[in-house]
């Protein structure tokens, strides 16, 4: 018997105990009806070939462990970072208790959003009803200062008009006439979450700008984010870097403090986010920035329509991206970069002088949303890494033409592999047959890291498996620093791990490196 | 070991007024019937075991706008009961996002070569574009399991779990899957769970339990030899290896288990199930549809077991024992008394840590009952249970396990499942991810009783020690007295002034 009250096992040590092995051995043998071994080790072995890479590539429908999520999700973390506001999803229930326990998982926080939980009859005669009865027991529990409507694909596809039913239920009171209900259409079938974030920011600014005379204020910036799973540790640097500078500016959806709330005894439901008073005082603004260009474009060109000036980043990570980020923000707002942050630039490059040698000619898989994954082809250049893989399941042919313009721009990205629009297991096959040092990715990537042998470097979201590193920043100088350190500490812990064999590699162990 | 003990009824009475009476009248209506405080089992004069009454209204719409914390008919087929089968590729059919939340979630282990000969922790789908809705799914459905054949040809099945949009743009997946099936002489199934059915996961649960009997059962000439002792385990997940410390149980007592559905389960257990002696079904919310058909159409008995807790696990070994005869008897006893020193023993390391400590549960459809006893093995109280997709028979069986006084919500709200937690403070809450980190940031410990908290097996013997563990870990670790900044206000009792 392997267990006993001294030292309990659970599920990691116990099924590996000579009774559970012997027992999972007989039932695969006696009633799982398995293929024979050597079937499966052909076929193993098969899927790790070019034969296989070129079918796998070649795939036109099915698409196997993709890197994206669908719309709502983008739109419910974007409303997140906006001050008392509810996300109130239009359409079937379930996909709300999806969307919360995702950034839960991801976050280890609260994630409130309500569900307008549209069923079959709903189906038939439309969600009026359900939008009508919901907002009013949304204002009611959950005191909000503002809802904030997207859909699901149900809304979607039976054509729901968010505009006019927001006005019907206004009409029958759910909610007080000026109450502010921006919306947002978010069909789960078109783009990625990364839409869902634009859509959403957009119909936020739309309900308070529209009609609205705009008067600039010189010097003034407004900041967009987009969607960070790292949000709660890059907004902060990002605060922290304007602040230093002494710029005049609004982040435009800042779910830093909502999605990082501190145990004492008080459960927030809501925390932080960028006030109502300042989303409409953001017309006036000179400038809007976005930091991640693919996942506000709409967006952006709506800041446009309305005159502000516009410029857009990709994820302001390592030393050339933050430089170019700071010299932006210091030409529009007129302030000049301090001497305090050359400085930490200074000791940026410094580090990575220092660990030069470990770091150059290394070669890189890198995946997840269309702006990290460029901003980390970039940092990883700036290293002397080669991103051999770089791959977006939700990159469209203009992030595609952008990153191999990077690409071209550096004796490293040579030899480089643009993949828009491919899925996990596409990579799998890429990870066989053009092997890397590194995986940067997020959780669902430790599949590749265990079939393939790829250490994976968890920096993007959604990070399930570890916990905290959110918390910490990727943006500016300090958090290319952290970036840095995460990546020597993986190839350092596979050498130590390589050579670490008494007697037959650890001449290699070396205590200095 | 039932505990003897009331809870205070008068208080839960005056907590549900109070949420209620927050609500906009025509919900505090609705709501009103899915909130209650149990009786005792005479005053309701209900059979003598029976505890208590839990009358709730359950299994109805949930109100929109209330936060319910309840998942969809997809959530219930692709999720809990399909999911699992390990050497079928489930494909998500519709848009990405629901395939890409519910992937690798659940935990239902089990053994293969993933991508290779099984398939459970990956995420299929037809990634549905605008096209796919303006001109329907069925031709790319078709492609996509041919691109199945090709990249993963030893797949045993295939498994077309509906979204929300298949049924509302009249695709024909049954049509597919017909002719898919001639094609490659294997297995297809069409399930309609599209996410907009039913008013929870419940009844997807429901369909994809038809789904089996409509597209597994009686469609290949399924060569077994049945023996004397074969039984099924049903509606076992394997979350955390839950259905591996229950199998090694009933294969001690010597039973033969020739299926478990659904965790780690392959194809073949789910179509020979029909030849076993005894179908044994743990979680009857979710497959007592099938068990039912399978009495009515194979003549296969049935029987509701608990292996949470020793006093649930001896109680249902030896039932289900009974059902075989002596020599299975026999046998039964020497296992409950080869296990009696391990119980003893962790028990005796944990009651002294647990005992009294008050629960709160509020889980799916099972285990709000189920994990009650388990609790008070340890000492423990349960103050409250609800469900997330329970049917009326489900609060029936709820009786047999909680006391007079017993705070009862059915689809409880994010609202009300505050409040009561804010009013009764147990000492511990038993819920999802989504109640989690509230509970927590108000000084609460908590475990996730669907995932176990990344934790487990909690079922048999080997599972209950680790329970114990957990549950002390969570109640007694030293971060809860951390929550006050001693510079705030003097010192007091630091949770009760979490409180406040």
């Amino acid at each position: 018997m392997p267990q006993s009250a001294e030292k309990i096992l659970d599920h990691a040590p116990l099924f590996r105990e000579p009774e559970y092995r012997k027992m999972l051995a007989e039932k695969k043998l006696n009633f799982e009806c398995p293929h024979p071994d050597e079937i499966v080790s052909d076929q193993r072995d098969f899927a790790q070939t070019w034969e296989y890479r070129e079918k796998n590539l070649a795939r036109k429908a099915l698409v196997v462990n993709p890197a994206k999520a669908c719309q709502p999700l983008g739109a419910v973390f974007a409303a997140a970072g906006f001050e008392r506001t509810m996300s109130f999803v239009h359409g079937s229930q379930g996909c709300v208790a999806y969307y919360r326990s995702h950034l839960s998982r991801h976050f280890k926080e609260p994630a409130a959003a309500v569900s307008s939980s549209m069923t079959e009859d709903a189906a038939v005669f439309g969600g009026l009803k359900n939008m009508v009865d919901g907002l009013a027991n949304t204002y009611q529990l959950y005191d909000p200062k503002m809802i904030a409507v997207s859909t699901t694909c149900m809304a979607e596809v039976i054509g729901d008009d968010l505009h006019s039913f927001i006005q019907n239920a206004k009409d029958e009171d759910s909610v007080p006439r000026d109450f502010d209900v921006p919306f947002a259409h978010t069909p789960a079938f078109v783009g990625s979450h990364v839409d869902g974030y634009d859509n959403m920011v957009k119909g936020i600014l739309e309900h308070f700008w529209k009609g609205q005379e705009r008067t600039q204020v010189e010097g003034t910036i407004n900041i967009i984010p987009g969607f960070d799973g790292f949000c709660v540790g890059n907004n902060r640097e990002l605060k922290r870097l304007l602040d230093v500078m002494g710029v005049s500016y609004t982040l435009i959806q800042d779910a830093s403090d909502q999605f990082d709330t501190p145990s004492d005894g008080e459960y927030r439901m809501y925390d932080g986010g960028t006030k109502i008073n300042e989303v409409k005082k953001a017309l006036n603004a000179e400038a809007t920035l976005s930091l991640q260009h693919h996942n506000t474009r709409k967006t952006l060109g709506y800041c446009e329509e309305v005159g502000q000036a516009t410029a857009s980043f990709h994820y302001p990570l390592g030393v050339q991206a933050t430089d170019e980020f700071l010299m932006e923000v210091a030409a529009i707002s007129g302030k000049e970069i301090p001497e305090a942050i050359r400085l930490e630039r200074g000791r940026l490059v410094d580090a990575m002088a220092d660990s030069q040698s470990w770091l150059h000619g290394k070669k890189y898989a890198i995946y997840g949303d269309p702006d990290f994954v460029h901003a980390m082809a970039r940092f990883v250049m700036e290293t002397g890494g080669e991103p051999t893989h770089c791959l977006a399941t939700n990159g469209t042919s203009a992030w595609e033409a952008d990153l191999k313009k990077l690409l071209a721009s550096s004796p490293f990205g040579k030899a480089a592999q643009v993949w828009a629009g491919k899925d996990l297991w596409a990579l799998r096959s890429l990870l066989f047959t053009e092997p890397v040092d590194l995986l940067i990715g997020n959780s669902y990537g430790k599949y590749l890291e265990r079939d393939t042998g790829t250490p994976l470097i968890r920096l993007m979201f959604p990070i399930f498996d570890r916990h905290h590193h959110h918390r910490f920043a990727l943006f500016g100088y300090q958090g290319a620093l952290r970036v840095l350190t995460t990546i020597l500490d993986k190839i350092f812990d596979k050498l130590d791990r390589e050579t670490s064999e008494t007697g037959v590699t650890d001449y290699s162990y070396d205590l200095t490196r | 070991m039932s505990r003897e003990y009331e809870n205070d009824g008068a208080l839960h009475a005056k907590l549900i007024e109070e949420v209620l009476s927050h609500y906009p009248d025509k919900a505090a209506k609705r709501r009103k019937k899915h909130l209650n405080v149990a009786k005792s089992g005479n005053e309701a004069g209900g059979e003598s075991e029976v505890l208590s009454e839990c009358d709730v209204k359950s299994n109805i719409k949930s109100i929109p706008g209330v936060m319910t914390i309840r998942g969809c008919a997809y959530a219930g087929s692709k999720g809990v009961v399909w999911g699992p089968v390990k050497d079928m590729v489930h494909i998500s059919h519709g848009p990405v996002g629901c395939g890409q939340y519910s992937w690798s979630q659940r935990r239902n282990y089990y053994v293969g070569t993933t991508g290779v000969d099984t398939f459970g922790t990956m995420q299929f789908t037809s990634d549905f574009q605008e096209k796919d809705i303006v001109f329907g799914g069925d031709k790319k459905l078709e492609q996509i399991i041919d691109e199945i054949e090709v990249l993963f040809p030893l797949n045993n099945g295939i498994t077309v779990q509906s979204e929300c949009p298949i049924g509302l743009i009249g695709d024909d997946t049954e049509a597919v899957s017909r002719k898919k099936t001639k094609e490659y002489d294997k297995t297809i199934v069409p399930v309609r769970c599209e996410g907009f059915r039913g008013v929870s996961q419940s009844l997807g649960h429901h369909i994809a339990n038809d789904a089996i009997r409509d597209w597994v059962f009686d469609k290949k000439n399924v060569k077994f030899e049945a023996g004397p002792y074969d039984v099924n385990v049903i509606g076992d997940y394997n979350i955390g290896g839950d259905a591996w410390a229950s199998r090694i149980l009933l294969e001690e007592i010597g039973l033969r288990v020739v299926g478990n559905w659904s965790g780690d389960a392959t194809l073949a257990e789910i179509e020979r199930a029909p030849k076993a002696k005894l179908n044994l079904i743990h979680c009857y919310r979710s497959m007592n549809y099938i068990c039912r058909h399978m009495e009515e159409k194979y003549g296969v008995a049935w029987m509701e077991y608990n292996f949470f807790g020793p006093s649930q696990i001896e109680a249902s070994l030896r039932n289900i024992a009974k059902h075989f005869g002596p020599e299975i008897e026999e046998k039964t006893e020497k296992v409950i008394a080869k296990y009696r020193p391990l119980v003893d023993a962790v028990i005796a390391k944990y009651l002294s840590r647990l005992e009294g400590n008050t629960v709160m549960l509020y889980v799916g459809g099972l285990r709000p009952r189920h994990v009650v006893t388990a609790y008070e093995d340890l000492g423990m109280v349960i103050v409250g249970t609800g469900y997330e997709f329970a049917h009326s028979d489900d609060y029936q069986r709820t009786g047999h396990y909680v006391k007079n006084g017993t705070l009862i919500y059915d689809d409880v709200t994010g609202y009300e499942l505050e409040k009561f937690i804010e009013g009764i403070r147990p000492n511990l809450v038993g819920s999802g991810i989504k109640e989690k980190y509230p509970v927590q940031k108000m000084g609460i410990p908590f475990r996730q009783m669907h995932s176990w908290d990344y934790s487990g097996p909690y079922h048999g013997y080997d599972g209950f020690a680790i329970f114990a563990r957990d549950v002390d870990l969570a109640i007694n670790n030293p971060v809860w007295d951390l929550f006050h900044a001693p510079w705030k206000r003097s010192r007091g009792d630091e949770r009760a002034m979490a409180a406040e």
